[in-house]
């Protein structure tokens, strides 16, 4: 478990001091795939630096596993870092090193023997699914490919949390679908934790459980990915949410509006403004629409224009009050 | 024609041909020991030069680092001409005498490993920090992260680097030639500029060029050939 406690970093700046982060509370539990997601600059980095003491932090605490982490002497800390291995956006491979010597690099740190610790590595190039490329050097792989490669570096010392910095960030939609599969295998089979600090909301809806919202160095919200997503409380979550504009605006003067919101029930396999259609007779239109699937769920809001006659729209009214899993409320043009 | 080959200078540079080689390798000796030397003081001290600012992977106290960066300095305005008389007396000490190719060996390091510390301290800023971020992510000791990321990830850069310094040190060496140091150097200095004798003047020169250039393509293909990040 890492154990988040009123965490406050400073930096002190020629143009006075950045408060990167204040008073942050966190608990991610063992097993899980916890999502910090936020915009550029908002600290996720800072955050993220703080679980493996890279930063230090002014005041608070974070304790990993029971140990606190900010009390660890140098030596012990640098034990601690086994445990919690990182990997990073620009992927930070030794580029003069083969990819097996990369992944035997945490391990000849260690003092582990040569010969085991290059069975190892070559376990774990089988594991990532690069076998073939124990001896090219990282130039020689693609942006996805050295990921992997980093990911098996990463996991090379046997760690209990893997920390992931935007790892994604430079990889094209469907590496980035290949990676993130790799990660959620990873903390499947071998049970490892995983922090994914991501500016995407694409991969926060892949693969997390829960997610934090943080923005200008503060959680704004926290909690299950689908309850956060589908409730976007805060400004900063529905400008990721929705990050062209909530479905506002639009609503027809003269005509009873009304804004669905999906919070998340499986209504894919019964559309609802087909089965208003169909089973209502009552014709809506979309005026707006901003839905996305999650965990296989839809999550959004739909502005809706109901039909004109009164008595249709009073049936559609009906029957979406009557829908399961969505919520509704009339708006005025 | 047979008066021309007659002449004195044609009959001093048939006498001196023989000791040629000898000095010839005498200059490459002088120029590989200094290299080496300087290379030994100026490595460490580049590493500090580095390691040891603020924000380093060994952050040591300002007045280290102002200290040393003030001596490092000092040594590197001194010109090498006065450098050279000034350390006389230091290279009786060391080796005993202030002439020949060994005596030069003193004055040539000492010149030299400032200037080494500047250059293995500019390749070792080309590495990229968020590689050594990652080592420090892994738990790597601050020397484990000297000797495994800095050192071997900007290799080529310091093969290269270290080429520019030994091709330097072979111009100082011959420099040296003034005050009696040997080689090359002083067969261009003694007989050339002091005798008037421009054949064995441009021979040696000649000579020393053609060292440099081969120093140079060497130490460019190695660069080159040790760099993992070219396809
Ligand atoms: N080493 C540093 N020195 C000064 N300011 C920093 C430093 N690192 C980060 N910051 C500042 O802290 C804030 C958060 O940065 P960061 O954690 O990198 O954000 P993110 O990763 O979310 O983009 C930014 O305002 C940034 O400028
Ligand atoms: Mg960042």
């Amino acid at each position: 478990m890492i154990e988040i406690r009123h965490l406050t970093k400073r930096f002190e700046g020629k143009n006075g001091t950045v408060v990167a982060l204040q008073d942050i509370n966190l608990t991610i539990r063992d097993g899980d795939i916890y999502g910090i997601i936020g915009m550029s600059g908002a600290g996720k980095s800072t955050l993220v630096r703080c679980i493996n003491m890279l930063e230090r932090p002014e005041e608070g605490s974070v304790t990993v596993g029971g140990k606190a982490m900010e009390s660890l002497t140098p030596a012990q800390l640098r034990a601690e870092r086994r445990e919690i291995t990182m990997i990073f956006q620009q992927f930070n491979l030794l580029m003069q090193r083969t990819c097996l010597k990369n992944i035997c690099f945490p391990m000849e740190l260690s003092g582990t023997p040569k010969a085991q610790a290059e069975q190892r590595a070559k376990e774990l190039l089988e594991l990532v699914g690069l076998p073939d490329k124990a001896n090219a050097y990282p130039a020689q792989l693609s942006g996805g490919q050295k990921q992997r490669i980093a990911i098996a570096r990463a996991l090379a010392t046997d760690p209990k949390v893997l920390l992931c910095d935007e790892a994604t960030s430079a990889l094209d939609p469907n590496t980035t679908h290949a990676i993130l599969q790799l990660i959620q295998k990873i903390n499947r089979e071998l049970g490892i934790t995983v922090v994914v600090i991501t500016h995407q909301m694409s991969v926060v809806e892949e693969i997390c459980n829960n997610v934090a919202i943080l923005d200008g160095g503060k959680v704004v919200e926290e909690g299950p990915v689908a309850e956060i997503f589908s409730h976007p409380k805060s400004d900063a979550a529905k400008r990721l949410v929705f990050p062209s504009g909530a479905p506002h605006g639009g609503a027809i003067p003269g005509r009873r509006c009304v804004r669905v919101a999906f919070n998340g029930s499986a209504t894919t396999d019964k559309p609802l403004v087909a089965s208003l259609a169909l089973e209502c007779q009552a014709m809506v239109s979309i005026l707006a629409a901003d839905t996305r699937q999650v965990h296989g769920q839809t999550l959004g809001s739909m502005l809706l224009a109901l039909p004109e006659d009164a008595d249709g729209a009073r049936r559609a009214l009906a029957y979406i009050a009557e829908y399961p899993g969505i919520s509704y409320e009339e708006v005025e043009a | 024609m047979s008066e021309f080959f007659a002449g004195k200078y044609w009959q001093t540079f048939l006498e001196v041909l023989p000791t040629i080689p000898m000095e010839t390798w005498d200059t490459i000796y002088s120029t590989v020991l200094s290299t080496a030397l300087a290379l030994v003081i100026g490595l460490p001290l580049g590493v500090l030069l580095v390691a040891g600012e603020k924000g380093g992977v060994l952050p040591l106290p300002k007045w280290v680092m102002t200290l040393l960066n003030g001596f490092i300095n000092l040594l590197r305005s001194i010109p090498f001409l006065i450098l050279m008389i000034m350390v006389i007396p230091l290279s009786r000490l060391i080796v005993g005498t202030s002439i020949g190719t060994k005596a030069a060996i003193v004055p040539l390091v000492i010149a030299s490993f400032p200037f080494v510390a500047r250059l293995i301290e500019t390749s070792l800023r080309e590495v990229d920090g968020g590689v050594i971020e990652a080592a420090q992510s892994m738990g790597a000791t601050p020397f484990q992260i000297i000797t495994k990321v800095m050192i071997p990830e900007s290799l080529p850069s310091l093969v290269s680097n270290i080429t520019i310094a030994a091709t330097t040190i072979l111009g100082y060496g011959a420099m040296a030639g003034i005050i009696g140091g040997g080689g090359l150097g002083k067969v261009a200095i003694n007989y050339g500029y002091y005798r008037f004798n421009w054949i064995l003047e441009y021979f040696a020169t000649a000579l020393l060029v053609v060292l440099v250039q081969v120093m140079q393509s060497v130490g460019t293909r190695l660069a080159v050939r040790c760099d993992k990040r070219l396809r």
